[in-house]
């Protein structure tokens, strides 16, 4: 049994990474949100006072809000639908018996370390170049027109991009969860006479069913983050602008503070929305 | 039980299993293949595979021209000290919260998790100002202590989930044998925690390896890392792509490296225990 004593003692243990987390998150906040009902422009007359709601009612009737919303639900969707549904694929097939699986495995994995800056500039030039890239050599080996890819094709692009980035962690995740499906129940079903697809969605499935949630809502609190694949490629053209690339603009770009905070207001509670489904299975798994 | 498979089945796995996966592993393999090649036979049309004149050049331009060597000495130091920084914050918190938990534990536990998912873009500008105020813009002591404040919430979730299974029996009954809480502590629990903080410290370097929203807008050139660097070719000059994948390769190797190593962490680490 723990002691009065060393219940204090734990306290004073925690109180660092408490004490720094609470600052990390109390400070920024409450500035973003004092400056969101502010007209601020550093550099053209800093602070001009307060508006009240101004702000986020520019936000949301800018020109640039809708697409910004659109672009951002085409990229989380698509990327969730293609790394979910490959993830899938790849974790059945990864658990089967094979030789050279650790190489196999260490293979599909290897683009999740890639850091996003290279990932994003190799694709971009050496993959998409309407020129020189090796898609465009592929169209044209087969007759077709090279595809302008960043710029007419610029949303399917960066799904793609992001999607090889994600593939890794999708389908590791499910792999770990397959793994842990009982053998015997399988084996039963399989003398019972139930066919592959049959036991796949009677069994497989349901097992992976919160794994599956869990890839999902951590993929999708990452994803509405995606920066540095369009910082590098579109730079926010071409209807890429996402809602975060959106409010990266207004603040640092444009240095419309105010309108930029607003943003970033909605942006966290869109964000805390997703987070309390994701909390409350990760809360459920602690109390086993 | 092991099911009987046939050597038939097996090899039909082990193609297509090989197949995809050099597929998807493709694009680092050609960038390491086009960072050996000369500019012109990396835009060669039909594209060359394996049959180029190798060559070192590339990386030598790319240090020459700009300076690598402080780039990566910068990752180095914000990777390595921000997960130091972290790792020493997170131990004692996650070792009270495992071992001597209390009601509130599971709460500050979900807190924590919580501010992990604040997004970066939503707090952007307060933190610009604040590096303005405080000289930390363009530092890489800046960048450590963003970088170890983002990755905390991780850090103490794995080493908690690390502590947890070390049973606490062991620690009565060497208690029992009558071993004095230092002894306990070096004899019996670091042992068995090491493997645990190690597996937290390899993620951790590769997630801060990696981070690209705070080291692109938080740096100029002084403490710019290797995230920042690539990202300087997004407006090349000339032909480029033999230097692109030289500098890239360069930027890459050590965390693909780490990475092998700490693949099974991963699961662990970034679903915060949810999946094991």
């Amino acid at each position: 049994m723990a002691t009065q004593h060393s219940r204090s003692a734990a306290r004073l243990m925690m109180a660092p990474a408490v004490i720094l987390l609470l600052g990390w998150m109390l400070v920024p906040l409450t500035m973003t949100l004092y400056f969101s009902f502010k007209k601020y422009l550093p550099l053209r007359g800093g602070d001009l006072g307060w508006v009240g709601f101004d702000n986020y009612v520019r936000f949301v009737t800018s020109s640039a809000f809708w697409p910004s919303i659109y672009a951002t639900l085409i990229i989380v969707g698509g990327v969730l639908v293609i790394t979910v549904t490959l993830g899938v694929l790849l974790a059945l097939l990864l658990d089967r018996p094979m030789w050279g699986q650790g190489i196999v495995r260490i293979l599909v994995i290897a683009p999740f370390f890639v850091m996003p800056t290279v990932s994003a500039l190799v694709w971009k030039n050496m993959f998409m170049d309407p020129i020189n890239g090796l898609f465009a050599h592929l169209w044209k080996f087969f007759g077709a027109e090279p595809v302008q890819w960043m710029s007419q094709a610029s949303l399917p692009s960066i799904i793609m991009i992001v999607s090889w980035q994600w593939l890794p962690f999708a389908t590791l995740i499910l792999l770990t969860a397959i793994q842990s499906l009982d053998g015997e129940q399988l084996e039963a079903s399989e003398m019972d006479g139930a066919p592959p697809l049959k036991r796949f969605w009677f069994i497989i499935l349901p097992h992976m069913s919160r794994a599956i949630t869990v890839v999902i809502l951590i993929q999708t609190i990452f994803l509405l983050a995606v920066f540095a694949e369009i910082f590098v490629t579109t730079g926010g053209a071409f209807g890429t602008k996402t809602l975060s690339y959106l409010i990266f603009q207004r603040v640092l770009e444009s240095q419309n503070i105010g309108l930029g905070s607003a943003g970033g207001v909605y942006a966290i509670i869109l964000a805390n929305i997703i987070a309390i489904f994701l909390m409350r299975i990760v809360g459920k798994n602690l109390d086993n | 039980m092991a099911r009987a498979v046939t050597t038939r089945r097996k090899a039909i796995n082990t193609a297509l299993a090989w197949a995809i996966g050099l597929l998807i592993f493709f694009p680092i393999l050609w960038t390491i293949l086009t960072s050996f090649k000369t500019e012109g036979q990396a835009i060669a049309d039909p594209p060359i595979f394996l049959f180029f004149d190798w060559t070192l050049e590339n990386y030598a331009i790319v240090q020459e021209r700009s300076d690598y060597m402080r780039y990566l000495v910068n990752s180095i130091i914000i990777a390595l000290g921000s997960t130091a920084l972290g790792i020493v914050i997170a131990v004692p918190a996650a070792w009270s919260m495992a071992f001597v938990p209390s009601k509130r534990t599971k709460d500050i536990l979900m807190w924590m998790l919580s501010t992990k998912m604040l997004p970066a873009v939503g707090v952007l500008y307060p933190i610009y100002l604040l590096f303005i105020k405080m000289g930390l813009l363009d530092s890489r002591m800046g960048l450590v202590v963003v970088l170890m404040l983002i990755n905390l919430p991780i850090i103490v979730w794995m080493l908690y989930t690390y502590f947890k299974e070390i049973p606490g029996e062991i620690l009565e009954a060497a208690r029992m044998d009558g071993a004095t809480l230092k002894e306990e502590i070096i004899y019996i629990l670091t042992p068995m925690a090491v493997p645990g903080i190690a597996s937290t410290l390899l993620l951790n370097v590769i997630l801060a390896w990696n981070e690209a929203f705070w080291t692109l807008n938080l740096t100029a050139a002084k403490a710019a890392p290797l995230t920042a660097f690539i990202a300087s070719y997004s407006s090349p000059e000339g032909l480029f792509y033999a230097k692109l994948s030289a500098a890239s390769t360069m930027a890459i190797a050590p965390i693909l490296i780490l990475g092998w190593f700490s693949q099974k962490q991963l699961v662990r680490g970034l679903t915060f225990g949810a999946v094991k």
